[in-house]
């Protein structure tokens, strides 16, 4: 197996009865990547999540976990592998250390260390204060959090997140999205798993869209974009200067140039042409006040890819159904 | 293909845990207090009549568990009747709570396998079970010595202990009734509610059902009714049906070890019974193997149905 690859999977398919859940499919995770499994609900992400860790049988292909296979030797995963399900729950009338003290134990960690662990785990996601409340007190926010600190008390090589940020408001979101930036620095692999897209966008290096239990596309957001949008780049201006709009439109590769506003204008092109277009800007002497390069939206290359190929777009509802 | 580590790993972890729970809980507060004011009242109503009987008793100390006051039933009749609610109280949400509480897929998610699971939470239960029934069974012989002012002899002891002992594992069938419901049904509810249903078939309406099958398995003989006699064959597929239920076996395993006089559990011949002095008592030996069939019964059905959840439970998906 690959060195750098801490998941690889091949031709991974489940089947309940006649019904596909998740259907062939292949895809790799590297050493600290973030990778995220997009798509909607009852696409197959929490399948393919459950046969990682072993808690569901696979019916057809392979799959490796930090080398282990989780159907063989699930506590080998089990140990290496961080899990915070959809909706994360926790024994109401304990307090958040001691359910991370009883995960601590079925993990089999010393005293010492299990209380080191705990207190450092707690203090990371910023529940020190709330460690000694009961967690039938908490917002789901909280208990995300609390979440995230039992894959960091574990010390886990990768985390799994199945459906991290729903339900939270934007700022517990933000907060969310942070620590497992966090995960990322510490060199620990997170596969997260989402059905709102923008929302995690600007977490993972690489994405993979699922559709009726198939991955419809795989790669990074900007990959993707220009993949399923056409390949065009969108760069906006704002600079002023008489006759820049002809200008810039004779920079090679430039297709149109669209007036968006008073001194804003909006190049189309097949490549980035901010370099040209700060040479030109400067050249005559304008102000330039913004130069910038659309991102593609993970929202707008879902939807358009869904309306090229409305057939798939079928299936994935009747995939939703199945595996629901 | 063989798993990976052992099946009990996280088993004492577990345990410990819902050990824990059981022992704080409100729940089993209110149990306890129960069985100790219903003990109580059994043991007082026993206490009365037997300072009312003058006549010579061997087995004096026994009959505090089996003496009965109108209106109250014995001492064993409660703890026959209390022993499963007990036991259901504890068991019924055993697996679906942690469905509900949506925490399942987070500890499966550990290092464990689902049998230290489901093993941990039965052996709490037990566990529990037997603490009680333990301290309870200590009230009763610390009230009987204080209040009889006879010191118990040492196979009065002994056919006490047995007796505390075969309660254990009744509580034991139940239990494991109690959780498999709560493998099987995903709401704590319907779990009680059905387990205490076939409680209540089992115990009260299964044994007048047993007679009335039995008469359509084996129909009586006439030439038996007409001498005012009960069939043998009418008889014994009765006996064997009504000891399909786990509460037919504890009250026969019962009545062997604390009433010495009991010879035979079931219908027997006159030649069985020659040379016998009736009425005598038997050694505890005796009473044992006298009783062991229906305590091995209790054992296997407690077992049997541990496994059936068992395998439910290892076939369930995970996710809530």
């Amino acid at each position: 197996m690959n060195e750098d690859m801490v998941i690889e999977a091949k031709d991974l398919t489940k089947n309940y009865g006649k019904a596909v859940a998740v259907d062939h499919i292949t895809f790799t995770v590297g050493r600290g990547e973030i990778f995220g499994l997009l798509g909607p609900n009852g696409a197959g992400k929490t399948t393919t999540i459950l046969m990682l860790l072993g808690l569901t049988e696979i019916s057809a292909g392979e799959v490796s976990v930090l080398g282990f296979n989780p159907a063989r030797e699930p506590l080998s995963v089990k140990r290496r592998v961080g899990y915070m399900p959809d909706t994360v729950g926790f024994y109401d009338q304990l307090t958040a250390a001691d359910n991370l003290r009883y995960t601590a134990r079925l993990i089999g960690f010393k005293k010492a260390e299990r209380e080191k662990r705990i207190a450092d785990a707690i203090d990371r996601v910023g529940l020190a204060e709330s460690a000694d409340n009961r967690v039938g007190t908490f917002s789901r926010g909280m208990r995300q959090r609390l979440g995230l600190a039992e894959i960091l008390m574990k010390g886990a090589q990768i985390a799994i997140l199945d459906e991290p940020t729903s339900g939270l408001d934007p700022h517990a979101t933000a907060e969310l999205l942070s620590i497992i930036r966090g995960f990322k620095a510490e060199g620990v692999s997170v596969l997260l798993s989402s059905h709102l897209l923008d929302r995690v966008q600007s977490v993972c290096d690489r994405v993979a869209l699922f559709s009726g239990g198939r991955i419809a596309l795989m790669g990074s957001v900007a990959e993707l974009g220009r993949e399923v949008l056409g390949g065009g780049y969108v760069v906006d201006i704002e600079a002023d200067g008489a006759g820049l709009a002809e200008r810039l439109a004779l920079i090679p590769g430039v297709s149109a140039v669209e007036r968006t506003g008073i001194g804003k204008l909006r190049l189309h092109a097949d490549r980035d042409v901010r370099p040209e277009a700060a040479v030109e800007v400067v050249a005559m002497q304008g102000r330039l006040k913004y130069l910038g390069v659309q991102e593609p939206s993970l929202d707008a290359i879902y939807t358009r890819y869904f309306e090229t190929r409305p057939d798939e777009g079928m299936t994935t509802r009747e995939g939703s159904r199945h595996a629901a | 293909m063989r798993r990976e580590g052992s099946a009990f790993q996280g088993l004492g972890v577990v345990m410990l845990k819902e050990l824990s729970d059981h022992l704080t809980s409100v729940r089993m507060r209110v149990l306890e207090w129960l069985v100790v004011l219903v003990a109580l009242a059994a043991l007082y109503g026993a206490i009365q009549q037997i300072k009312e009987t003058t006549a010579e008793d061997p087995f004096l100390f026994l009959r505090l568990f089996t003496t009965s006051r109108e209106p109250l039933p014995s001492f064993v009749a409660f703890i026959s009747f209390l022993v499963p609610i007990m036991a259901i109280g504890l068991g019924f949400d055993a697996v679906n709570s942690e469905y509900n509480r949506r925490t399942l897929s987070r500890i499966l998610a550990q290092p464990i396998y689902r049998d230290a699971l489901l093993f941990g939470k039965f052996l709490a239960g037990l566990v529990t079970l037997a603490i009680s029934l333990i301290s309870l069974w200590l009230l009763v012989v610390g009230l009987g010595l204080l209040l009889i002012g006879i010191p118990p002899g040492a196979e009065e002891i002994g056919r006490s202990f047995l007796f505390l002992l075969v309660t254990i594992i009744y509580s034991g069938v139940w239990l494991a009734l109690a959780i498999l419901f709560s493998i099987i049904f995903r709401s704590a509810a319907t779990a009680a509610l059905v387990a205490l249903g076939l409680w209540l078939f089992i115990t009260f309406i299964w044994p007048v059902l047993a007679g009335a099958v039995a008469q359509i398995v084996a129909p009586p003989d006439p030439r038996y009714i007409a001498l005012g006699l009960q069939t043998p064959a009418t008889a014994m597929a009765e006996q064997i049906l009504a000891r399909l239920s786990p509460s037919t076996l504890f009250a026969e395993t019962v009545v062997a070890l604390l009433d010495p006089t009991t010879r035979s559990l079931g219908p027997i011949y006159l030649s069985q019974m020659q040379g016998a002095v009736l009425g005598a008592p038997l050694p505890i030996g005796e009473s044992i193997l006298i009783a062991w069939p229906q305590t091995v019964g209790m054992v296997a059905s407690a077992i049997l149905l541990f496994v059936v959840g068992y395998v439910i439970f290892q076939r369930q998906e995970v996710r809530a």
